[in-house]
């Protein structure tokens, strides 16, 4: 292993001594500096556990919109709002959309809301709006302009003041421009609707930029809503496309592209977790929609481990507890007072709830059993503990499963506590607050690492019985071990004269940890792509579990 | 806003009271511009001959923008017509009510479009998830976020999609 990690010595390091393993890592989505000093990372090559992946800001998303309005408006010579429309329409699909467009533009068109169909008792305009008519390639509607002939009845509020503005599409369907305003903004902001059809009934036109614009800009929460329209526009953009995902944490407009984690058959053999860049926590995976890391195990797995804790968790506890299975039938029966002879209410055997035997050697020792040795209550009970088995050995994973999910929520109260026992530190003793940092270091891996066992359970619970899960277990044990090890020595009262040793313990101790996750983190992805992992249960992308 | 949605309601108001609904239909209450309540039976030959039953219109603020919640009325012994399209908490499936809904269309031209909907039933059965919707619905049609088929489309809508 020595090989992977580099001892550096030109980039700044903040310990003054030369204790660290300090590797440098080249991942620029890392924001961390500290993090630097703890990386235990070959140079310059993608961990196997790690996918490519590009954050974008909400502009670099409109940048590549506006590319394929670009390609449309040069191949089909119509205007950029028109393009947008005829887009957003086929769901950004501009393959389809350049073939169906060139089979019959007008029926496109009109499908799209762009011009109204020729039928209609309207004479229509002309069928294409082409960008000619404007350079900068926006065509504003001429019925922008007020119109003012004739007295006006606005069909919505029955407005006929005759100094209202009022507004049409192409449709000519004229409404005033305080209902068009009232109309935008319940779609946009109470609706989320990136589509808004003209108020007329059945009228299938689609307002198109530039009037949406001209409405919402004298409006005094105007840019909050041509905002909010921008990200609705994104969000359609992105949900269209299987490269991008929108981060999932609230109000945050990053998106993040992975190609390589796009199909459904690539997540059987990587796990994309991945962060949209704008802050440490938002961290999610591009596969399944969970929203934090979930590695080791892939998406399929978690998911299904996720659905059985949601439905089994707290059912499974109380059964446990609370109940036996019937030795004829296997019902589970619940005794909720009574004697001890039960009568199991779908198969009528009657057995002794003490010892599970048959009730009929009972004789008359209704409210006591000593038979606890007998023969046929050892066997009936051997058949109560195998089914009793398998409901054990889902509490086994979940609890441990359950624990670390505890421990890692209880980490902000260690962070806060670490924050203290580090000013405590750079008071008794001579340390600076950069020489402390070691401490919040390694409440952080050990965070990490916590998150990481979480997900070995889920894994451990699914994994076939055979020398790979005896692997499995082994990596996930000596990771515990050592995670356990350092929570332990985090937790430990400080003193003056032991901070030193202390601190020279607890930094060996994460670089340790580190390693040990490197080590199931990597192992288990390599074993992803080498289809090493074989499960007891049928998983989406794998092959059946063996029968034997 | 709500000066737009009573000024709105003040009018057809107005003109019901005036010109009167179409034959079938008849105001029962409208004291405010939040609850009306309207008498709706189907003329001529069809599967709901002499039964009447009451619509319940509720507005919000945004009346006419936001569609009103109408739903058949089913306490005080009244009950929902048995429809494939109505639920038996008087919930309505239809999609003007829902996303075809324009601020164009007005109380009396709901009534007339569920009047027809009625009009046009070939068979009186229930919806098919109708026990399991009406054991979750909200209590306010509106508020659910459904599914709306093209069920119920007013007569001279463009076909506003082409298959893909």
């Amino acid at each position: 292993m020595s090989s992977d990690y580099e001892f550096s010595d030109d980039d700044g390091d903040y310990y003054d001594d030369e204790e660290m393993l300090d590797g440098t890592q080249e991942d620029d989505m890392d924001m961390d500096a500290f993090g630097e000093d703890f990386k235990v990372v070959p140079k310059g090559k993608h961990k196997a556990y790690e996918v490519e992946y590009d954050s974008l800001s909400q502009a670099a998303v409109e940048k590549l919109m506006k590319q394929d309005v670009d390609h449309i408006c040069g191949i089909f010579g119509v205007d950029v709002s028109t393009a947008n429309l005829l887009l957003r329409y086929i769901k950004w699909n501009k393959e389809r959309l350049i073939e169906k467009y060139m089979d019959n533009p007008t029926t496109m068109l009109v499908a799209a809301g762009v011009i109204v169909p020729e039928a209609s008792s309207q004479p229509a305009p002309a069928p294409i709006r082409t960008h000619s008519s404007t350079s900068s390639g926006f065509h504003i509607p001429k019925s922008l302009k007020p119109k003012v002939e004739e007295p006006f009845v606005c069909p919505i509020c029955f407005d006929d003041d005759t100094s209202i503005q009022t507004l049409a599409l192409d449709c000519e369907h004229t409404f005033c421009f305080g209902c068009w305003t009232a109309y935008v903004n319940s779609k946009i902001r109470d609706e989320g609707e990136h589509s808004i059809r003209c108020m007329a009934e059945g009228c299938a036109l689609v307002a198109p930029d530039p009037f949406i614009r001209s409405i919402l800009i004298p409006e005094p929460g105007a840019p909050k809503t041509w905002d909010r329209f921008q990200e609705l526009l994104v969000r359609q953009f992105v949900a269209c496309n299987n490269d991008l995902k929108f981060c999932p944490y609230p109000s945050c407009t990053n998106t993040v592209s992975c190609p390589s984690a796009s199909s459904k058959a690539s997540l059987a053999t990587v796990v994309p977790t991945v962060s949209c860049g704008a802050l440490r926590e938002h961290m999610f995976c591009f596969g399944c929609p969970i929203e934090s890391d979930h590695r080791p195990v892939v998406c399929g797995v978690a998911r299904m481990w996720l659905k059985k804790c949601r439905d089994d968790s707290e059912t499974a506890n109380w059964i446990k507890s609370n109940t036996k299975e019937c030795t004829n039938c296997q019902s589970t029966i619940e005794k909720n007072g009574g004697c001890n002879h039960m009568t199991c209410k779908k198969c009528k055997h009657e057995f002794c709830w003490v010892c599970m035997g048959p009730w009929s050697e009972h004789g008359t020792a209704w409210y006591s059993c000593n038979r606890f040795d007998e023969k046929t209550g050892v066997d009936a009970r051997d058949a109560q503990s195998k089914s009793r088995a398998s409901l054990e050995r889902y509490l086994h994973y979940y609890n441990r499963w359950a624990n670390h999910e505890q421990s890692a929520k209880l980490s902000l109260d260690l962070y806060a506590k670490t924050e203290k026992k580090m000013e405590d530190m750079q008071i008794t003793s001579a340390l600076t607050w950069i020489e402390v940092q070691f401490m919040k270091k390694a409440v952080e891996e050990v965070d990490k690492c916590r998150m990481t066992l979480k997900w070995t359970y889920a894994m451990a619970y699914y994994l076939a019985k055979g020398n790979q899960k005896d692997l499995f277990e082994d990596n996930q044990r000596d990771l515990e071990k050592a995670v356990e090890d350092l929570s332990e020595l985090l937790e430990s009262p400080i003193e003056a004269e032991n901070i030193p040793t202390l601190r020279q313990q607890v930094t060996n101790k994460t670089v340790y940890v580190q390693k040990r996750n490197e080590i199931v983190l990597e192992d288990t992805a390599n074993g992803f792509v080498e289809g090493r992992w074989k499960w007891n249960i049928t998983v989406e992308g794998f092959d059946d579990p063996e029968s034997d | 806003m709500a000066s737009i949605s009573a000024r709105r309601l003040a009018k057809e108001l107005r003109e019901i009271q005036g010109e009167g609904c179409p034959v079938g239909i008849s105001l029962l209450k409208a004291d405010d511009f939040a609850t009306w309540w309207f008498s709706i039976e189907v003329m001529g030959e069809s599967l709901y001959q002499n039964e009447a039953y009451t619509l319940q219109f509720r507005f919000d603020s945004q009346y006419p923008i936001s569609s009103p919640a109408v739903q058949f009325v089913v306490t005080d012994g009244k009950q929902a017509p048995i429809h494939p399209h109505v639920y038996s908490n008087g919930h309505i499936c239809a999609s003007i009510l829902g996303n075809e809904w324009s601020p164009v269309l007005s109380v009396v031209a709901v009534c007339v479009t569920l009047q027809s909907m009625l009009a046009s039933c070939k068979k009186k059965e229930r919806p098919t998830d109708n026990d399991r919707y009406v054991r979750t619905a909200p209590e306010n049609p509106k508020k659910v976020r459904c599914h709306l088929p093209k069920s119920v489309s007013s007569a001279n809508s463009f076909p506003d999609t082409i298959p893909l």
